[in-house]
């Protein structure tokens, strides 16, 4: 160990208890919401307004029930490319239930696609050991295909039920917006799953050294499965979470949503190769990013320069916190 | 074990990626209604090579245990950039496609550096570079347009002798002065240390930080080929989303038909190669049969969910269970 670690060892050490224990990355990732939002407000005072914060939990709580899905599989040291379609398919077969006749079950519906889906992912990365990147891929092809085959090529029945839409966007409580309750209800029960179950435990057993929980006797395969069927779930639920908040279900409506899931969980500390990460940090990138993507268009930033700023922020805030250890 | 047994054994997965474009592409040829005329073969290998030239930057990164999600945004933006500069006087249009090449290969250079300087998973930072190049190339070409020098782009689409595909002779060269040389060099064998097991090709002294960089910026170079012919097939520059992340896409899917391993160290861009003419016959066989076009996706997507299955074999082999993991 060299002396710059010791030191800086040393320096967490006098620091007190909750700080101490807290993840650089995360505080990292927390200190970068408070600079967007100071900044967002030197431009317009509108920023710190409770209805834009609001607004922005509400859009942010899609992309977070997705991400939350793509955390427990990167924790696996894996990864879930088939957000897009399977994201796609889940708000579209909601819609269909829907629209053949029975809005009971059309939400059910559509998250049971998207599970199927994360099943069949699951059953190909860890029964059939295909890089978990191959297989995702293919099974995104796959889903696109049947949902193009589903629309023929048009929009069938795509609007989405009253259901979806107070889902989305009715309230309980007034002036909250239920999406952001569906969010934190997911969150609970993804801190819960994470850190006080034995397959939450696996799980970042998984992510340090599959060989080694296998010898301690975890189903290593079958937490497998099980981690990417629930990604998928949550996939297809934060799919149909958006039909609801846009009313309908479009094709493509996925593709913004695979790379800002992936960059949310990395910003938050989570790191790819597995078995790091906690899920507090997941959220901070989930704001951090839909924050970023709203100061963009508050600002009229054409779509060309709103991708180079995103894509040159993510990439200073890993070179900030993301780096691996220097040491071999 | 014999020489040649090794050579078969380290070859199995191009070999491989051979036999299944072989394959393929006899069934198309059978089926189709003009048989191999020039005119077939040149249609199929402009469309071939154009996937091809990605699936070799993209077996490059593989080779090394890295990827790059960035090649398709490169591709596209190295379009953008040729429907402007490639135009003109032979002297300017030289200069254009040395440019053209530069900016592909700078854009590698970069992916490279920051993984390797910056010490980013290679995952995430090509995904964010990905972000960047699209974003420059929606500001080179907000709307599809553009030109290029037709001479150029209609002879090397066209034939040479009237029967053999320039386009096939233009991958031979870069094949010949690009893969191979890197191939046969210091730095192309410690690509492949690097790939198969890093820590010990640390310890053995080999150069792994130089070969990754090289090889994150040979791939930004093939890349930016890929984009040129683009710009040659089309006459146009285009920054279309859907175009960039499906290249990058279908060079991974080429990669692993062309038998490189995604976990580093096996296989050659030779492969990624016979597997990206292999991925474009799956397309054009369902063109043959004349299966309805709504299915093409479905059925696309079920041959390559086969195709990588059929890795999965190799498990049958297995005896010790821990050899699952690896």
């Amino acid at each position: 160990m060299t002396e710059a670690t010791e030191n800086r060892l040393s320096l967490r050490a006098r620091l007190p208890g909750p700080i101490r224990r807290a993840d650089p990355a995360v505080l990292t990732s927390f200190g970068c919401i408070l600079l967007l939002l100071f900044l967002g407000s030197l431009y317009s005072s509108n920023f710190l307004s409770p209805e834009y914060l609001l607004q922005q939990l509400k859009v942010a709580s899609f992309l977070g029930v997705i991400a939350a899905g793509m955390m427990l599989v990167i924790l696996l040291g894996h990864i879930d490319l088939s957000v897009p379609w399977v994201m796609t398919m889940g708000a579209m077969m909601a819609c269909a239930a829907a629209g053949f006749g029975s809005t009971v079950i059309a939400i059910p519906f559509g998250i049971l696609c998207g599970m199927l889906f994360g099943l069949l992912n699951g059953f190909g990365v860890a029964y059939l050991r295909i890089p978990s990147m191959i297989v995702t891929l293919a099974t995104n092809v796959v889903a696109q295909g049947l949902m193009v085959l589903y629309t023929g090529g048009f929009s069938p029945q795509d609007s989405a039920p009253q259901a979806m839409r107070w889902l989305a966007t009715g309230y309980i409580i007034p002036g909250v917006p239920n999406a952001i309750l569906v969010w934190a209800s997911v969150s609970v029960a993804m801190v819960f799953l994470l850190t006080r179950t034995t397959f939450g435990r696996s799980v970042y057993g998984i992510g340090n050294s599959e060989r080694a929980a296998y010898l301690s006797g975890i189903n290593t395969r079958r937490i497998v499965m099980v981690a990417f069927a629930v990604s998928g779930a949550l996939s297809a639920f934060g799919g149909v979470l958006l039909a609801g908040y846009a009313s309908k279900a479009a094709q493509a409506m996925g593709d913004a949503y695979l790379l800002p899931s992936i960059a949310a969980v990395v910003l938050g500390g989570t790191s790819i190769l597995g078995g790091r990460g906690s899920y507090l940090g997941t959220v901070a990138g989930v704001i951090l990013i839909t924050l970023l993507q709203s100061i963009l268009s508050v600002m009229q930033m054409p779509e060309a320069g709103r991708q180079i700023v995103y894509g040159i922020v993510i990439i200073a805030m890993l070179l900030l916190y993301g780096r691996n250890p220097a040491s071999r | 074990m014999s020489e040649w047994r090794y050579w078969l054994n380290e070859q199995r997965g191009t070999l491989i990626g051979l036999a299944i474009f072989v394959l393929m592409f006899a069934v198309y040829i059978a089926n189709h209604p003009a048989g191999l005329t020039a005119n077939v073969a040149q249609t199929a290998a402009n469309k071939g090579v154009l996937l091809a030239f990605v699936a070799m930057a993209q077996a490059m990164v593989v080779i090394t245990a890295g990827i790059d999600l960035s090649v398709g945004m490169i591709l596209v933006l190295t379009n953008c950039l040729a429907s402007w500069i490639v135009v003109g006087t032979p002297m300017q249009t030289t200069a254009g496609v040395l440019g053209v090449l530069l900016a592909g290969t700078i854009c590698g250079a970069i992916n490279g550096l920051l993984v390797i300087k910056g010490r980013l998973q290679p995952i995430v930072a090509t995904i964010a570079t990905g972000a960047v190049y699209f974003g420059l190339a929606l500001l080179l070409r907000p709307f599809p347009g553009g030109a290029v020098n037709e001479d150029l782009a209609d002879a090397v689409t066209g034939r040479i002798f009237g029967i053999i595909p320039s386009s096939l002779v233009v991958m031979l060269v870069v094949v010949l002065l690009v893969w191979l040389p890197f191939r046969r060099s210091e730095i192309g064998r410690a690509a492949y240390a690097a790939g198969s097991a890093e820590a010990a090709a640390f310890m053995s002294g080999v150069p792994i930080r130089r070969a990754k960089l090289v090889a994150y910026t040979l791939a930004g170079l093939l890349a930016g080929v890929g984009g040129l012919f683009l710009t040659f097939f089309t006459y146009t520059g285009e920054a279309a989303y859907a175009s960039g992340s499906g290249y990058t896409l279908w060079s991974i899917a080429a990669v692993v038909l062309g038998g490189v391993s995604l976990y580093g160290g096996r296989g050659s861009a030779v492969g990624a190669i016979f597997g990206a003419f292999a991925a474009r016959t799956t397309g054009d066989m369902l063109f043959v049969f004349d299966v309805d076009p709504l299915w093409q996706p479905l059925l696309q997507g079920i041959v390559l969910l086969i195709a990588i299955s059929i890795g999965a074999i190799g498990l049958l082999r297995v005896r010790n269970r821990l050899e699952w993991f690896r």
